[in-house]
């Protein structure tokens, strides 16, 4: 068998191996989001959003439904990631991969598939709730589905880098606490930014989830904050970024070998 | 063709701890090699080292020729590693683990569910195919990991300390098992705290010590430089005591019982002759502890009586 063949082995074994532990456990991956995007959608939608009116032209509740939807796949592709492989780390059984002729490679893009697996699992899951909320027929479906494929790629990678410098549990819940939620809540996806002064619009453009969740509410209703074009390159310069450091971490041995 | 190469192998943790000094190894194919030595003295980190868990800071380590610095995946390919802890994914079932593990190799699935349910049946773990690791035994769990390092069928098998806190019987099956593997054709290192259990499965010894390897010959040829045994007779009938014996020091531990250490340049058989012309009857006899053991303790005493233990810094 050749070498070629090998590694495809190996990488669908990863990618199944992470599939079935996201169904396995699908009380704590799929359910708890769909439960909190339920209820955002009845309270900030349904019960709120009636009072706000509209935002950009659309109703409240079916402006917001793009930004929550990528909200549960940025913090599920991340989530995911960031628990497999420190769950693997601090159980040692990351070594069953490590000591395999398995390349490092083939080893982050496994995780990240798991990832992006999961995110876009729970990203179908809070589309179907949003469906009994408000109308949600993609306007460019092709941007849609590109910009939520990215997007889980960038942050199955950052949750990768996350767990391979975690030494403790508590570290994989810092970033995502910290970090991920404010720039999710301040990311565009309950508001538009032309809504905001001049200065916190201009601070918000440092946000790189703006971009995304931008970008994917383009996709769906055609209206958006920034240019698509910048949301892309912004998009490819994080994964490219992200992969080449997560790459060279784990070939270096950093959180993984001593 | 040798399995395993290793030349002038260093390493230091980031602590300063110099955990190798430099070790040279060499095992040749076909081999049950017993790699000893006390707690502490780096052979968890060689094995670490060659299996790619741990980085070298100097020296080299070939694997069937395949460097590990110029081709890890070739070296990598020809290896399985039972490790001293246990390192299942507890949650996991335990056919699942051994046929995930075939696939990071490579295997097929079909193929892969071919071999893993060999190796458990071999390993007696077929009934529990669909249990989740957690809820097997110590046993079980070690046993596991022994067919999970063997499914891609590697010419070199590592194991680590396979045998701790296992109760005898478990334990010698697991040495049945293992001979049968080298005999066919299987290359062997083993760890082990139990030297009976080296001296009874291994054909060569490699002892190292902080960080060097003290002993690295044949077994045979190793025990033979144990110059003094202590022999332990169990006596017929019950006496007060016994003479001096001219070549023997010669004690009685109790009115049926006596010890003698025997030096291998006088044998065994002058012994026999005096205790009979004494009109002691032998009914057995056994050395009072493992030979290996009784190398391994003098060869890490004498250098304590030579004070130097006191060379590793930062410990």
């Amino acid at each position: 068998m050749t070498r070629i063949k090998q590694n495809l082995v190996a990488l669908n074994t990863l990618v199944l191996k992470e599939y079935h532990r996201i169904v396995r456990i699908w009380v704590q991956t799929l359910v708890p989001p769909a439960i909190t995007m339920s209820l955002y959608f009845v309270i900030f939608g349904n019960l709120i959003g009636s009072r706000i009116g509209q935002m950009d032209g659309f109703g409240y509740m079916q402006y917001i439904a793009p930004g929550l939807i990528m909200m549960s796949v940025i913090t599920n592709s991340y989530g995911n990631v960031v628990s497999s492989f420190f769950g693997a780390k601090f159980a040692r059984h990351i070594e069953e991969m490590l000591v395999s002729p398995m390349p490092e490679s083939l080893i982050l893009i496994g995780h990240v598939a798991g990832g992006v697996v999961r995110g876009l699992l729970v990203g179908l899951l809070v589309t179907l709730i949003a469906l009994f909320f408000t109308d949600l027929t993609p306007v460019h479906p092709w941007i849609t589905i590109s910009v939520v494929l990215l997007t889980a790629v960038v942050f199955a990678l950052a949750g990768f880098i996350n767990a391979v410098f975690a030494r403790k549990f508590d570290d994989i819940s810092i970033i995502p606490t910290f970090v991920l939620t404010p720039l999710t809540y301040l990311g565009g996806v309950f508001y538009s930014i032309s809504l905001l002064p001049e200065f916190w619009q201009k601070v918000s453009m440092a946000n790189p989830i703006l971009y995304m969740v931008n970008a994917f509410r383009f996709g769906i209703l055609g209206v958006s904050d920034i240019p698509l074009g910048r949301a892309y390159l912004i998009i490819f310069a994080f994964i490219i970024g992200l992969y080449t450091l997560a790459l060279t971490l784990l070939k270096r041995g950093t959180g993984t070998r001593e | 063709m040798r399995a395993l190469q290793i030349h002038g192998l260093t390493k230091t943790y980031g602590n300063g701890v110099q955990a190798l000094k430099g070790i040279d190894l060499e095992v040749e194919e076909g081999e049950f090699c017993a790699l000893l030595g006390p707690n502490g003295a780096g052979k968890t980190t060689a094995i670490g080292i060659m299996t790619s868990l741990v980085n070298k800071t100097a020296g080299s380590v070939a694997i069937f020729g395949h460097d590990i610095d110029q081709d890890v995946i070739g070296a990598k390919s020809c290896l399985g590693l039972v490790p001293q802890e246990i390192n299942l994914n507890l949650f996991e079932k335990v056919q699942s683990i051994v046929v995930t593990q075939a696939g990071y190799y490579g295997i097929p699935r079909r193929q892969a569910l071919e071999r893993a349910e060999r190796y458990l049946r071999e390993l007696k773990l077929w009934d529990r195919r669909d249990d989740i690791a957690r809820n097997l035994s110590g046993g079980m769990k070690r046993r596991l990991m022994i067919a999970r390092a063997l499914v891609h069928e590697p010419r070199l098998l590592i194991l680590d300390e396979p045998t701790a806190g296992v109760d005898i019987e478990i334990r010698r099956s697991m040495w049945r098992f293992l001979r049968k593997i080298n005999d066919q054709g299987t290359t062997i290192i083993l760890t082990t705290h139990y030297l009976e259990e080296a001296e009874s499965l291994c054909r060569h010894v490699a002892i190292i010590d902080e960080g060097r390897i003290i002993v690295n010959d044949p077994m045979s040829q190793v025990l033979r430089k144990l110059s003094v045994e202590t022999l332990v007779f169990n006596l017929a009938e019950a006496v007060d005591g016994v003479a001096a014996i001219d070549g023997y020091a010669v004690r009685m531990i109790d009115p049926t019982t006596l010890e003698a250490d025997v030096t291998s340049d006088r044998g065994v058989n002058g012994l026999f002759a005096a205790l009979s012309e004494r009109g002691l009857r032998v009914v057995s006899m056994r050395n009072k502890a493992n030979r290996l053991e009784e190398l391994f303790m003098r060869l890490v005493d004498s250098k304590e009586e030579r004070g130097e233990h006191t060379a590793v810094a930062g410990r």
